[in-house]
């Protein structure tokens, strides 16, 4: 079942330089899809047009629509706000906002107007639990959030967005700033999340595209080349281009 | 909900934006209300009388001539205080001074910037002044000396204030290669620190310049007011009369919608817009500086 | 030949450092001077009845209670004005315009204002409030003069604190589904705030000292009673300073310098609390 359709999307920068050319890609429920590919090759620009972020950027939509359960979000009448809440985002840096634990958390749902005490305790322990992180915090939330560590920070992030009930989640190169024991908490978080989430990450290296894909699309200079079932595009990709990034020739 | 909220987010953004427009809203109001009340001046007294040297609203003579000069002269004697003292002092405090002695010199000098000018007016009068006519042996110690004196305490922290952040910006790089290619710290500093310094400290000059032009209540306190043409070099052992000190000494006794009360206003529309140059040549001089900086590292 | 050369070097270089020194004591030491000069001769004629009591016997004896008051009364107004209308400002520049004409224009006309000279300001106040609105000689008149003069100081201070706040805190805020204003609201202004706070303080700070701008706006030298309402006319303490060194024949020394001194330490002391809110803020702060 597909959770996200683009189609014929063309991102440019506002000098009319070219972006991303014609991409046309399938997102499907409840898989951890994979956006890989060196750097340049638009992928973050794609990942920010999924929950219009990219309206604070310089990059803007040519032509093409995404469609989300069906509605096209890049329509102009579209509620960001909702949007937003439904598709939450992990950046490469662990951004903690100048607050407690128990405060990150609930900022999300506070923006929403959610006073209920209840509510927001909830959804507090739910997002440390699905980011496990919760033992490592549970004892602490009133104190400041950085105090934490680099890769509980990350964590915090990623439960931070749990918090708010998305139904997406996109990870721009959330590991690239952690050690591989932390690296290593997140990928695992990732594959229990995905029952529930649709996860489209955007990967630091290739070896952690191959680990955690159960699809994987291959972009290179603003070019879908080729997507397909992680397993099938690591060992037998199609594309020579793909192959090449693959078996480490360029990057 | 989200209608509501779009509702809020645009009363907000709209107030948000009108307050945004408010300074130049009232730099036009200023510059009218200057205009409304400072031209029928020119219409009320010629030219060639406004431009002659006697200064004397009693008798309805109203020269300017003696004003400008009063402000030209204390205003380059409090310039030839404030260069070599304040970009002295700047140099001292970012490239010789201990970091210690930076962190209890720099405040001290910024308390001196706090200080209310009509204070300085005040020791001026009594102790400045008498110190002046005692020591260089003048009939009267309120003379434009007196006035630039104060006037360069005035612009001096200024001064030394953002040239010691223009030299303190300029990167350790600049000096640690030049003191490796041989070169004594002094000669660094003449040579290398200073001139990358040089937009910060021009700034700095011409905001010092903008401060003494338009300080009123010291040099109205110290300067003798005494409006008589100072274009002789003793003229500044001699009493003199600025445009500030003229405008707030006499506009308390001045008929609203007199001659006297409309030639007092244009003096104020003369002083803004000589403000208003001093500050487009300050801003441009940064401009330039930013655009050649530009160009080269691009 | 070679020693001779390097001599010469390091010869200009020690004459040129002393020179420096000197320069630079000869800045500092009168500072110090002077406010040793006002502290010594003023403390004499500071009592609890020069604080707190009126004046007597043609200012000459008594108290300064009204001056000190008045001055209260104009820094508050002052800050009515000035300061929302200063903080949103900020927040425009800062959060909202995009680095266009108009912003630059924006920009010149804050840099003007805080260059023109403060007896202009005087007159404006003078033809717009005290007369065009018939404000009359108030504390209205003479804190809306003051807080046209402040506005460029507290919308410099605020912008500079509002832009100092990370930009990735705002991205953050907008990817959770934040408004732009829900992130000003919630992080952005708080944590500008004691940035905010310190330019604040600083150009009150600075309006509290002024003369020129209340000379003929709302300055008055001989008030039997404290003002009643803002459309009173009020003493003020820069302005009585001025007064009684130059006006008042036969006004004793001591109640002089008494008077100079207390102006300092209230707009030193304003000064004081701005630096201690700024170290305060920069020891707490979460990022």
């Amino acid at each position: 079942m597909n959770k996200i359709i683009i189609e014929h999307l063309n991102l440019q920068y506002s000098d009319g330089t070219e972006s991303l050319r014609d991409i046309n890609l399938n997102i499907q429920a409840n898989v951890i899809t994979v956006l890989f590919g060196p750097a340049g090759g638009g992928k973050s620009s794609l990942l920010r047009c999924l929950n219009r972020l990219n309206d604070l950027t310089e990059v803007k939509v040519a032509s093409g629509k995404i469609l989300l359960d069906g509605e096209n979000i890049l329509d102009p009448r579209t509620d960001v706000i909702a949007l937003r809440r439904r598709v939450g985002m992990v950046f490469a840096r662990p951004v903690v906002l100048p607050m407690s634990i128990r405060q990150n958390l609930t900022y999300g749902l506070e923006l929403a107007n959610e006073k209920r005490r209840s509510k927001l305790d909830e959804a507090v322990e739910r997002g440390l639990i699905l980011a496990a992180l919760w033992d490592e915090v549970k004892d602490r939330l009133d104190d400041p959030a950085i105090a934490l560590s680099g890769g509980q920070q990350q964590r915090l992030c990623l439960a931070r967005v749990l918090a708010n009930q998305p139904e997406v989640i996109l990870l721009d190169e959330p590991t690239s700033g952690l050690d591989p024991i932390s690296t290593a908490k997140v990928e695992a978080a990732l594959q229990g999340l995905k029952k529930e989430f649709t996860i489209i990450l955007v990967p630091h290296s290739v070896q952690q595209a191959a680990r955690t894909a159960d699809y994987a699309a291959f972009f290179l200079q603003g070019e879908l080349v080729e997507a397909a079932e992680g397993k099938e595009l690591f060992t037998h990709p199609k594309q020579k281009r793909t192959e090449d990034y693959v078996e480490g020739r360029f990057g | 909900m989200g209608k509501s909220k779009n509702w809020r987010e645009t009363i907000i953004t709209a107030v948000v934006r009108t307050c945004g427009y408010s300074a130049v809203v009232f730099v036009l109001l200023i510059f009218f209300f200057l205009l409304r009340e400072g031209l029928p001046a020119l219409a009320e007294v010629k030219l060639g009388e406004l431009l002659s040297a006697r200064w004397y609203p009693i008798e309805n003579h109203f020269g300017i001539l003696p004003l400008l000069t009063g402000s030209l002269i204390v205003t380059v004697g409090a310039m030839l205080i404030a260069i070599p003292f304040g970009i002295g002092t700047a140099v001292f405090l970012s490239e010789i001074a201990p970091r210690w002695m930076r962190e209890i010199l720099k405040p001290l000098v910024e308390l001196l910037g706090g200080l209310p000018s009509v204070v300085l007016g005040f020791l001026g009068i009594l102790v400045l002044s008498p110190y002046l006519r005692v020591f260089l042996n003048l009939p009267t110690g309120m003379t434009a000396l007196a006035g630039a004196l104060l006037l360069g305490g005035i612009a001096v922290p200024t001064t030394v204030s953002i040239a010691e952040d223009a030299l303190d910006a300029v990167p350790q790089s600049y000096r640690e290669g030049a003191l490796a290619l041989g070169a004594t710290k002094w000669q660094t500093i003449w040579r290398v620190t200073l001139p990358a310094a040089r937009s910060g400290v021009l700034t700095a000059l011409m905001l010092g310049i903008g401060r003494t032009i338009g300080e009123t209540m010291a040099v109205m306190m110290v300067t003798g007011n005494a409006p008589v043409l100072a274009i002789k070099l003793t003229s500044i052992f001699s009493p003199v009369r600025t445009m500030t000190a003229t405008i707030a000494a006499e506009m308390g006794e001045v008929a609203n919608g007199s001659t006297h009360y409309h030639v007092l206003f244009m003096i104020g529309l003369v002083l803004f817009l000589i403000s208003l140059a001093v500050n487009i040549a300050a801003s441009s001089v940064v401009f330039k500086s930013r655009k050649r900086a530009e160009r080269v590292l691009s | 030949m070679k020693r001779r050369f390097s001599l010469d070097r390091f010869l200009i270089q020690r004459l040129g450092v002393s020179l420096i020194t000197l320069v630079a004591a000869l800045t500092v030491l009168p500072i110090i001077g002077v406010f040793g000069y006002i502290i010594a001769k003023g403390a004499p004629a500071i009592s609890w009845e020069f604080l707190t009591a009126m004046p007597r016997d043609g200012m000459r004896a008594g108290g300064i209670l009204p001056a000190i008051i008045g001055t209260f009364y104009l820094t508050l107004g002052t800050a009515v004005f000035s300061v929302p209308l200063g903080i949103a400002a900020a927040i425009y520049l800062s959060e909202y315009a995009q680095e266009n004409r108009l912003t630059r224009l924006i920009r010149i006309a804050i840099i003007n204002l805080a260059g023109i000279p403060s007896v202009v300001y005087g007159l404006f106040g003078l033809g717009l409030f005290v007369l065009f609105l018939k404000f009359g000689t108030s504390i209205l008149s003479a804190s809306l003069t003051l807080s046209i003069m402040t506005l460029p100081v507290i919308i410099s201070a605020a912008e500079e604190a509002l832009r100092a706040v990370p930009q990735s805190f705002r991205t953050v805020s907008i990817s959770l589904g934040g408004t732009r204003w829900q992130t000003i609201r919630k992080i952005v202004l708080p944590q500008a705030l004691p940035g905010i706070i310190t330019g604040v303080i600083l150009g009150l700070e600075r309006a509290a000292g002024e003369t020129a701008p209340i000379l003929f706006t709302g300055a008055a030298f001989f008030l039997p009673h404290l003002p009643g309402s803002p459309l009173d006319a009020t003493m003020a303490l820069p302005y009585h300073l001025f007064v009684i060194t130059t006006q008042v024949p036969g006004m004793p020394i001591q109640v002089q310098y008494g008077t100079a001194l207390v102006l300092i330490v209230f707009v030193l002391g304003m000064n004081l609390i701005a630096t201690v809110v700024r170290s305060r803020a920069r020891a707490k702060r979460q990022w």
